[in-house]
């Protein structure tokens, strides 16, 4: 549904995006996250067949966007950085305006709109003044006016980062939903936990370049290194320390916990109750250190 | 082809749906905002209203002193001012449309519609012309219907098509430019600093035009008409030319980088090594010029004039039309035959032609600077006029010459032998000279309405100022300087040869 190949673009001797391979099929949410400056931007105007690619090729929807860029607009819904609306429209006019430019009639717009400003829990924007709305209720009508369509390709860029936490997790559900509609999804956010809720794979970009790629889990794995597990026990973890030893590796201990890496929890972690039970060793739980992409993002970025 | 025509139909039909959206939206958002709609209605209810009144006034004042011809020719005056005024803000309108909507960071979701580049500029140019233009007629017809009950006072038929004819194209003229301007750079304050470039024309269009009103001379405003309309096609395509997403949203800071400039000058003005196929690194130090001749003069030169044919082909129409503009005045304004008493000439008549103010030293130097001078006015003149004025400068001289040849036709001399003599054997070098660098200049001029498929205005630019200084140094000078020493040294003796006593 989105495929980029060697996807590259210069600004004059400046390379923004360098040779960037990637596709997102449909049904699938990738988030592309890099820091400022990155290239996440650059990508999506590309995808929109707004900025023309100095060389590689991507296809949206089937279409090329250099070859049909209108085709390829025509089947995208973008929500960009800002959301850039018109103040002193109306609502109801803003996206008849772009319902019409997008092709669909005034009955179908009508319907598809409202539909959207219900599911956002704001239909009271259909007769108001877009210059007397909140921030976040912009940034939720930018979402209809990118959605109005059902497009089959949505790029959204900060899609939740003026909305408060209800408004933010209607567009999460939203955008969750269309999944469902096998509709592909490009996610360029900042918010590192709205990217793990939300993305099947994650995209680091960094100078123009992807540097890791992969499922939320393939990435912690990958960067992080085997899952860390946490025993708490009913007595002292000394004297049990001989006992797990052999079966895995120590990271930590304390007074009644210890801490180790497995690269199979599915077949360590029942070994290892066993071994305790056998011994009449108590557990009192035994759970996995939560490691946030916040921190394979840091180590990407930060580090490299 | 019943089908591909109902296709047709059916794109141009869709395409127009879509311009047409786009200018209801930007006339709805126009006419809601105040700082445009009360100027607009004060220009087009009240000051046409003051105008009849203050007409009104002048007239009686000036019956009062026996000097009606003023109020006569006030009156027409007064209803191209009432037209001019409102459509004068079609310009604020037109300044503001890329560049406010980047400001306000509108126009990336616009961008990513299915609008096509060329739809996109046809809308927005039609939204800022449309509320200006209809208030300008507006404004006539209140000014007309306030004369008409005072005064009893009617337009002559002429003025009630010219005057809204008039308005029109310079109102076209004003927001293309606009648009051009808006689409090019960052930020409103930008547009509205560039917009002298299209304020300063107009200001002295209009003076203009109100003196020709006093003048009367309606039929002579009927030629700016046309002229504004052709002013406007060049406009509209430069607009759709330049305009591109890319640029729009590319462009952050309007920053003049020299060193970049110069770089992409110096790259263009380079040429590659060659001489008949022979490695010329491989030839001794001392001979390697022969490549560099050899690139230039067998390779870059020929490559330069066969990009620039259009342009020549340009300049050779304009030179042919000026020797029948030359032929046609002769027929129309004959000379009495005394003047041009050929058999009179002799060396002095050459060696006193400086005596005549507009003509140089007849010297090579002298022949030579002004030729030079003439060829470099006519790129500079170009590059303000698309290329046009460089045309008309290279097309006067030779209108000039055909008009004597037709001349000494008339009063018996053979003018195959006055060509032959007078002009040729100079010519035949400075002419073709001439014609080149004319050439090169005007696509110093049209690569802002059209540049170089790939390349941006400025490139374009640059690309052409390379291939003008590089044909010019090394073609066109010699060629010229050459043409000096003939036309110095050897041109006297042969009219004198053929025509002396």
């Amino acid at each position: 549904m989105i495929e980029l190949i060697g996807l590259t673009k210069q600004f004059d001797g400046f390379t923004a995006v360098d040779q960037v391979t990637l596709s997102v099929e449909p049904g699938e949410i990738l988030a592309l996250l890099g820091p400022n400056g990155a290239g996440k931007t650059t990508t999506v105007r590309m995808l929109a067949a707004i900025l023309r690619p100095t060389a590689g090729q991507a296809f949206v929807a089937g279409y090329s966007v250099t070859e049909h860029p209108r085709e390829v607009r025509q089947r995208i819904g973008l929500l960009t950085e800002h959301p850039g609306l018109y103040l002193r429209m109306r609502g109801e006019e803003y996206l008849d305006f772009f319902g019409r430019l997008m092709g669909l009639d005034a009955d179908e717009c009508e319907r598809r709109a409202r539909e959207l400003l219900a599911r956002f829990g704001m239909p009271e924007a259909w007769n108001q003044r877009m210059g007397t709305y909140s921030k976040g209720m912009r940034q939720k009508m930018a979402l209809v006016r990118a959605m109005l369509h059902d497009p089959s390709v949505l790029l959204l860029d900060e899609p939740t980062s003026a909305m408060d936490p209800h408004s933010a997790k209607l567009v999460r559900d939203s955008v969750l939903s269309l999944r469902h509609h096998q509709r592909a999804i490009m996610i360029c956010t900042h918010n590192l936990a709205e990217a793990e809720a939300l993305a099947d794979r994650i995209a680091i970009i960094r100078r123009g370049r992807i540097i890791v790629l992969g499922t939320p889990a393939e990435l912690k794995v990958r960067l992080l290194g085997p899952p860390l597990m946490e025993l708490r026990l009913t007595r002292p973890a000394d004297g049990v320390v001989k006992l797990v030893s052999g079966l895995v590796g120590i990271k930590a201990q304390g007074e009644d916990w210890l801490r180790y890496s497995t690269p199979n929890p599915q077949g360590t972690n029942p070994l290892l109750l066993q071994t305790l039970a056998s011994h009449g060793v108590g557990v009192v739980t035994l759970s996995e250190v939560p490691r946030s992409l916040e921190d394979v993002y840091l180590r990407v970025v930060v580090e490299e | 082809m019943v089908a591909l025509t109902e296709r047709m139909r059916a794109v141009s039909g869709e395409s127009l749906r879509l311009v047409f959206t786009l200018v209801r939206r930007e006339v709805r958002d126009s006419l809601r905002d105040w700082r445009i709609v009360v100027p607009v209605v004060i220009l087009t209810l009240f000051f046409p209203v003051l105008m009849s009144f203050v007409a009104d006034i002048a007239l009686r004042w000036v019956a009062k002193y026996g000097a009606p011809i003023v109020g006569d020719r006030l009156l027409p005056f007064l209803l191209m001012v009432v037209g001019f005024f409102p459509i004068s803000f079609s310009l604020v309108i037109a300044l503001e449309t890329f560049a406010g909507e980047k400001e306000r960071n509108s126009l990336e979701p616009l961008l990513a519609t299915p609008l096509t580049d060329a739809q996109l500029y046809l809308g927005k140019t039609l939204a800022a012309m449309i509320p200006p233009l209809l208030a300008a007629y507006l404004g006539i017809i209140v000014y007309l219907v306030g004369l008409y009950f005072t005064k009893g006072w009617t337009p002559p038929p002429i003025l009630v098509v010219l005057i809204p004819s008039l308005t029109t194209a310079e109102g076209l003229v004003m927001v293309s430019g606009a648009v051009v301007v808006s689409s090019q750079t960052t930020s409103v304050r930008a547009s509205n600093l560039l917009a002298s470039f299209i304020i300063i024309p107009m200001a002295l269009l209009v003076q203009g035009e109100a003196i020709i009103m006093f003048w009367a001379n309606y039929n002579v405003l009927w030629w700016i008409v046309p002229f504004l309309v052709v002013v406007d096609i060049i406009l509209v395509r430069m607009g759709i030319h330049t305009f591109n997403r890319e640029g729009l949203l590319g462009r952050e800071i309007d920053e003049l980088n020299v060193a970049s400039l110069w770089r992409a000058f110096r790259g263009h003005l380079c040429w590659e090594w060659w001489f008949f196929g022979l490695d010329v690194q491989k030839m001794p130090a001392r001979l390697r010029w022969l490549g560099t001749l050899g690139g230039l003069y067998g390779r870059d030169i020929p490559a330069i004039l066969r990009r620039s044919w259009l342009a020549l082909v340009v300049v050779t129409v304009g030179l042919v039309s000026s020797a029948f503009i030359g032929h046609a005045y002769a027929a129309r304004y004959p000379l009495p035959p005394e003047i041009l008493g050929l058999e009179h000439i002799s060396a002095e008549t050459f060696t006193e032609l400086p005596a005549v103010g507009w003509l140089p030293n007849f010297t090579t130097w002298g022949v030579l600077g002004n030729n030079v001078r003439a060829l470099l006015l006519a790129a500079l003149l170009a590059v303000f006029s698309f290329g046009t004025l460089a045309v008309a400068l290279l097309m006067a001289p030779l209108a000039i010459v055909f008009f004597f040849v037709t001349q000494v036709a008339h009063v018996g001399y053979s003018s195959a032998l006055f060509l032959a003599a007078f002009v040729l054997p100079h010519g035949l070098l400075e002419l073709p000279a001439a014609g080149i660098a004319t050439a090169l200049a005007v696509r110093l001029g049209a690569t802002f309405t059209s540049p170089p498929q790939g390349m941006t205005v400025s490139d374009g630019w640059l690309w052409a100022l390379a291939d003008f200084v590089k044909v010019f140094v090394a073609l066109v000078l010699p060629l010229l300087a050459l043409a000096a020493a003939i036309e110095v040294h050897l041109t006297p003796f042969i009219v004198m040869w053929a025509f002396g006593g």
